[in-house]
């Protein structure tokens, strides 16, 4: 690097050899551009595919009768109604109980706590949190829901311990958008006689509304695609109609993709409704971002110069 | 006949920490009157004005020492309310800082804060001080329109609007024309000239014409110190000190 901008600098003097050495960084510099070229197509390719494969498989399948009746015939037949709404029901349960909760603490980490080593303790069990394996949030929640409070096997247990996933994901989300508010803002509200709380709630958090949002529906996305969690706390592999109580277990997407594939006695008809259920519940995830997308859009449309 | 005092600032030491910023100063602020704080960056001038809204309380580790009194009313007692305060004594910022909301939800905030929902009184109210602001006719027919789409002049001006809103009786201005050009500079030096009939101003500016255009009074401050404090025709005609004389005349800077 610093030959060549020396060299550009003697230019005049020696051509051939400014030349030269130009033309060995342009080379290197198109290699460079060519391989990253080829990485981001390899890895659109993978998600293409991905997408081209569940479609091609799960569309042979997908009817208005799959998308709104029960399953019939040990799941051979019938449609898979109560699992999507099952999946509905886990999401919401653990999107209302993760997001008061979550966005609480928030706040509380980023206006109200005290020393800094207090929080970047909380902060770092949070983000470890983060990291346990899904499974062992579902193995917590059918010893602690199931088990002690004696939920039972329900969307109350199944919600509350898909909340618990997600709450690392919806703290730092919305930390990320609360301490993106500038400084300014909040001076400025203070300095016009409002109070601390009057300040979080009217400036701090209707400017980091859109981000919060934005994080939150990601984070539903994969509540809702999660198996794992709700193995033993929530779903169940057949139910002939819809849940009637949160004590109920239900059907969900995800559960039903992995029962299609394991369990019963016709696995090559089942193999095709799983491919259907692939699809629903990519639709549903992909659906659900583009949410954040206009979101986002919004918010650069609402507070954009 | 020196007009009345209005905040009087004794002996005030102000730390960051371990780092004493400023270092007992003293001096008055005179009602309806226009007083600058000058100095080179980092001595202590923009620290002094927000001890007068106590904007200082939200820094951890700093600590005030002496006393400032604000018509008797002592700004840094535990007991004094800080909301009410800094009702009375209002601020704008170097940089223009309204919120990414509409200039009338802008201008309004002030009111609902303080509890008022009456719609005509906040109309009436918020009128009014676009007016004092000189910007009610450049947004008049544009009020529900996002804030941020204004010019940086007019946002500053938007800014002192929103805090003539509240009917304070101080107004801070902490390097108002910082990040403005020389246009919307003399707009905002005309309305700080207006706006002293009816308010006590302090401002604090690196712009040393800019105290002598606008200011009665110019404290110059070094190193945490008050170094002299004058009537300002005086200070920039025959100031006591070496230093002021040095400062004003662009020897050091």
């Amino acid at each position: 690097m610093n030959i060549s901008d020396t060299a550009i600098q003697t230019t005049g003097k020696g051509m051939g050899l400014v030349g030269k050495r130009l033309r060995t960084s342009d080379l290197v510099q198109a290699l460079g551009f060519a391989c990253l070229i080829l990485c981001v197509l390899f890895a659109l390719f993978f998600l293409g595919s991905l997408i081209y494969f569940i479609t091609a498989k799960g569309i042979s399948v997908i009817s208005w009768e799959f998308l709104t009746s029960v399953p019939r015939r040990a799941m051979t037949r019938g449609g898979v109604a109560p699992a999507i709404v099952g999946t509905f029901y886990l999401t919401v349960g653990a999107l209302s109980f993760a997001l008061p909760l979550g966005l609480a603490c928030a706040i509380y980490l980023c206006e109200y706590s005290p020393g800094t080593t207090v929080v970047n303790i909380i902060r770092l069990s949070i983000n470890n949190l983060a990291g346990v394996p899904s499974v062992v949030f579902g193995l917590f929640g059918f010893a602690v829901f199931v088990k002690m409070f004696g939920f039972g096997v329900s969307i109350l247990s199944g919600s509350l311990t898909l909340g618990i996933m997600a709450l690392p994901g919806i703290i730092s989300a919305s930390q990320e958008a609360i301490l993106a508010v500038p400084q300014s803002y909040k001076e400025a509200s203070l300095a016009l006689g409002a109070t601390h709380w009057q300040t979080i709630r009217k400036v701090v958090l209707p400017t980091a509304l859109p981000g919060i949002l934005t994080g939150v529906i990601l984070n539903v996305g994969r509540v809702a695609g999660e198996t794992a969690p709700i193995l033993f706390t929530a779903a169940t592999f057949y139910t002939r109609g819809y849940p009637d109580s949160v004590f109920s277990e239900v059907m969900a997407l995800p559960y039903h993709i992995y029962a299609l594939m394991t369990e019963g006695t016709r696995p090559e008809v089942q193999t095709g409704i799983a491919y259907g259920c692939a699809l629903i519940l990519l639709a549903l995830v992909l659906a659900i971002s583009a949410l954040a997308i206009i979101l986002r859009q919004r918010q650069r449309i609402n507070y954009g110069s | 006949m020196a007009p009345e005092t209005k905040i009087s600032a004794r002996d005030v030491d102000f730390y960051y920490g371990r780092t004493k910023a400023l270092k007992g100063i003293s001096l008055d602020i005179h009602s309806k009157q226009v007083t600058a704080l000058i100095g080179p960056s980092g001595c202590g001038k923009s620290t002094f004005i927000r001890l007068l809204n106590r904007m200082n309380d939200l820094i951890p580790g700093s600590k005030v020492q002496g006393s400032i009194l604000m018509d008797g009313l002592d700004i840094n007692h535990p007991k004094t309310d800080v909301v009410e305060l800094r009702r009375r004594v209002g601020m704008v910022f170097q940089k223009p800082n309204p919120f990414p909301k509409s200039i009338y939800d802008n201008m309004a905030y002030g009111l609902v804060i303080g509890g008022i929902r009456d719609r005509d009184i906040i109309e009436q109210r918020v009128v009014t001080s676009l007016k004092k602001a000189a910007l009610y006719d450049d947004v008049k027919d544009r009020l529900h329109d996002s804030a941020l789409m204004l010019s940086g002049g007019q946002q500053q001006r938007l800014c002192i609007a929103r805090c003539l809103v509240v009917e304070p009786e101080v107004i801070l201005f902490d390097e108002p024309c910082a990040s403005l050009d020389p246009i919307s500079t003399r707009k905002i030096e005309e309305l700080i000239l207006e706006l002293k009939q009816d308010y006590t101003i302090a401002i604090v500016t690196h712009n040393m014409q800019q105290a002598a255009r606008v200011s009665d009074y110019t404290a110059f401050m070094y190193l945490g110190e008050l170094v002299e404090y004058d009537r300002t025709e005086r200070m920039f005609t025959v100031p006591k000190e070496r230093m002021t004389e040095e400062y004003l005349s662009g020897k050091f800077g």
